[in-house]
């Protein structure tokens, strides 16, 4: 509405809804203000002070020293920053079958019989306790001695494999123990989508001999698309920032050999034997890149969405 | 787990840790909870009041990993009056930010600190200054299964080659010789520094923490075939790299392995695990170059004045109260260690404090502990090859290797 066309009005017609239209144009902003202070302070700064800092070696209360690009040259140079990398990458690739093992625990989930409410809770469960005590869990499943694992492989008559203490199996081993939880995150993203499944078209598809797999994958999977793109999202930055079950199951160990870039990052600037404030800037800033890659990736799909939507 | 949770309250409470002191106020930040540390702890406070009765002593006890990342903090934001934490290295990024107060004149002056404190001294100084006082230290040595030992009839090894073959007896009788848990990588470099203290001394075990040798220079090199030979003969327990040093009693407590390289803060909890003193003792670890002079590891705990103390005056009187023999004896009776005044009276009940004191205080040369006497990022990078190796010997070559790149990027 523009209060200005009507040239019926009088001044204080005019005076008044002008005073009525300028606070509707800041409301938003008012109600905005907050949280855009709180991001403005605690992740936008940061991230620029991340990058000055990465110029500098600094131990957090001595003198900064300014290196320039002195930190990134010795972080490419440096072994432990590439298996930091190739762990994520591992990582990366695993964990995203937490999408499809969500959807099928979904499938199976979601059905009309007695006592459903109580597995799907059963299901949920391990996304409800916190990273930490599923950590823990599985460090006591995997231990040789008195752990599950070691328990069959006895029964065996086999050796158990140190599965956290052996730099093949380590990541794997924290991989797995990641996907437990992660697996029910993806499954209730599925499970409210498949309420959202519109009944009408399920009958259509049906009625038109649709069955079993190509029911699936033509008629169901399309309406799950915002449930799958959801979960991809969330699969993929819990990936990049997995953290607590590393520093719960095997502090980056055996010597370094299940580390990520975010555990690195920890180690070298705020561990006990840390306190590199330049270095670990440095990886902090180049695990945000590979970060961005992807956020801007799912903004643009979004984005899309938007735009036809 | 704990160490992220107790991260996080510490830094929590290192913020919220009163701001509120007065003058005739004297504020101790202590890192020990634990109940003996903190009875030894809060006895020796007490004796301070009945002697100063116009101090108003306030003490805050923090969690050990929580007081490592709150003194960050406090000590620029909030100084406290005093602060526990560790000589040698350890104290060296605050004494070259200048946020500990230079105590060289009480050492000077001082009846105790400037006669009975010259094994510890050392350690205490940087610069040509000391920083703090010590109030505890304890050996480290071999602590072993006495009534297994008994039981094959194995004597305590004083050489390397008693040691070997004591492993041979306790092997072909199916018992692994050495318990050890690395998942937290420092009990490694309690093997390391006792086998390069007995390869090649005191003064070359120096050197290298000092960064003046190499880890690939022949005289380190020989330190780690020996390990290499303790590895293949004496043998450690399997799966150690998942397991901190409380995991690694277990195995010791049943049995299944005999002899533990260890500090002697371990005998509480081989007591908790259900050993009595009759089934443990202790010896010192073997000679293995003959005719070296015996250096031992004796790390020691320490309280600071930080700069940016309020009350530095009746600080002083404090750090000079604790240094006392009287108090030093009484603190280190509790908490099961010993004092590092060599006039002080020590626990003669406790068999592994006689052996311990005997042990230290005849030493050619006491050494902090690798991880203090080197510098922090050699020594996490240190502890990682020595796990490595210990894993995989095979790889000998590519960590010293390694280590002397770390070593060339770190000592500048």
């Amino acid at each position: 509405m523009n209060p200005e066309t009507n040239s019926d009005q009088s001044q204080s017609w005019h005076r008044a809804n002008r005073q009525k239209i300028a606070p509707q144009k800041i409301a938003p902003w008012l109600f905005l203000a907050p949280a855009l202070l709180f991001f403005a302070v605690y992740v936008i700064l940061p991230i620029f002070q991340s990058l000055w800092i990465s110029l500098y070696a600094w131990d957090g209360i001595g003198a900064r020293q300014w290196v320039g690009s002195g930190n990134y040259v010795e972080l490419f140079d440096d072994y432990r920053f590439y298996t930091a990398l190739k762990n994520n990458i591992i990582w990366l690739v695993l964990y995203m079958l937490a999408v499809p093992a969500g959807l099928f625990v979904a499938l199976f989930l979601n059905q009309n019989i007695w006592g459903m409410r109580f597995y799907k809770s059963m299901f949920f469960f391990p996304f409800v306790i916190s990273q930490v005590v599923v950590g823990l869990i599985f460090t006591w499943f995997y231990n040789p001695n008195f752990g599950i694992i070691g328990q069959v492989w006895q029964f065996f008559g086999a050796t158990p494999p140190s599965i956290l203490g052996d730099e093949r199996f380590v990541t794997y081993g924290i991989i797995f123990a990641g996907l437990w939880p992660q697996i029910a995150y993806c499954m209730i993203l599925y499970l409210t989508g498949l309420n959202n499944v519109s009944s009408d078209q399920i009958e259509a598809g049906r009625l038109d001999g649709a069955k079993g797999w190509r029911m699936l994958r033509y008629v169901i999977l399309p309406q799950l698309w915002p449930a799958t793109f959801l979960a991809i999202v969330v699969t993929v930055i819990g990936a990049l920032r997995s953290f607590d079950m590393i520093a719960i199951m095997t502090q980056g160990g055996p010597y370094g050999s299940s580390n990520v870039l975010s555990y690195f990052m920890f180690e070298q600037a705020l561990s006990e034997y840390g306190f590199r404030m330049g270095y670990g800037s440095a990886i902090a800033v180049i695990l945000f890149l590979i970060m961005l890659i992807f956020i801007s990736y799912f903004l643009w799909v979004m984005y899309q969405d938007e735009k036809r939507g | 787990m704990t160490s992220l949770k107790t991260k996080i309250i510490g830094l929590l409470a290192g913020l919220v840790m009163t701001g509120s002191a007065f003058a005739g106020d004297l504020v101790i930040n202590f890192d020990d909870p634990n109940p003996a540390p903190k009875a030894g702890f809060e006895a020796a406070v007490e004796a301070f009041k009945a002697a100063h009765p116009d101090v108003n002593v306030i003490v805050n006890i923090n969690d050990r990993e929580a007081h490592k990342t709150a003194i960050r903090n406090f000590l620029s934001a909030d100084a406290p009056d005093i602060t526990a934490w560790y000589p040698g290295n350890r104290m060296a990024p605050f004494v070259d930010a200048g946020q500990f107060e230079d105590i060289s004149d009480l050492w000077a002056s001082d009846a105790n600190l400037s006669r009975n404190f010259e094994a510890i001294k050392p350690t205490m100084t940087r610069h040509g200054k000391q920083w703090g006082v010590p109030y505890s230290y304890y050996q480290w040595g071999i602590y072993y299964r006495a009534d297994i030992f008994a039981k094959h009839g194995i004597e305590e090894p004083k050489t390397w080659n008693q040691l070997l073959s004591a492993c041979d007896t306790l092997k072909a009788n199916g018992i692994t010789p050495f318990t050890i848990g690395t998942k937290y990588l420092w009990t490694a470099a309690g093997v390391f520094d006792y086998l390069n203290l007995r390869t090649n001394g005191y003064e070359v075990h120096n050197a290298l923490t000092a960064g003046e040798i190499k880890y690939t220079d022949d005289r380190i090199m020989a330190t780690f075939k020996n390990w290499q030979t303790m590895l293949d003969r004496c043998s450690f327990v399997n799966n150690h790299a998942t397991m901190s040093w409380q995991d690694a009693i277990a195995p010791f407590a049943n049995g299944e392995a005999a002899m533990y390289v260890m500090g002697n803060f371990s005998v509480a909890a081989y007591k908790d695990a259900g050993l009595t003193d009759a089934q443990i003792d202790f010896f010192q670890f073997p000679s293995i170059t003959p005719g070296l002079a015996r250096a031992e590891e004796a790390p020691a705990d320490a309280l600071f004045i930080p700069s940016g103390a309020k009350n530095k005056a009746d600080a002083r009187k404090f750090l000079s109260f604790i240094a006392r023999p009287e108090i030093q004896g009484a603190w280190n009776k509790t908490i099961g260690q010993l004092p590092p005044n060599s006039r002080a009276p020590i626990n003669k009940a406790d068999k592994f404090i006689v052996e311990g004191f005997e042990t230290v205080s005849t030493a050619a040369g006491l050494a902090q502990f690798y991880d203090r006497d080197a510098p922090a990022e050699m020594a996490s990078e240190g502890m990682k090859g020595f796990q490595e190796f210990m894993i995989n010997p095979d790889r000998m070559d590519r960590i010293l290797q390694r280590l002397d790149q770390v070593q060339k990027r770190v000592y500048k």
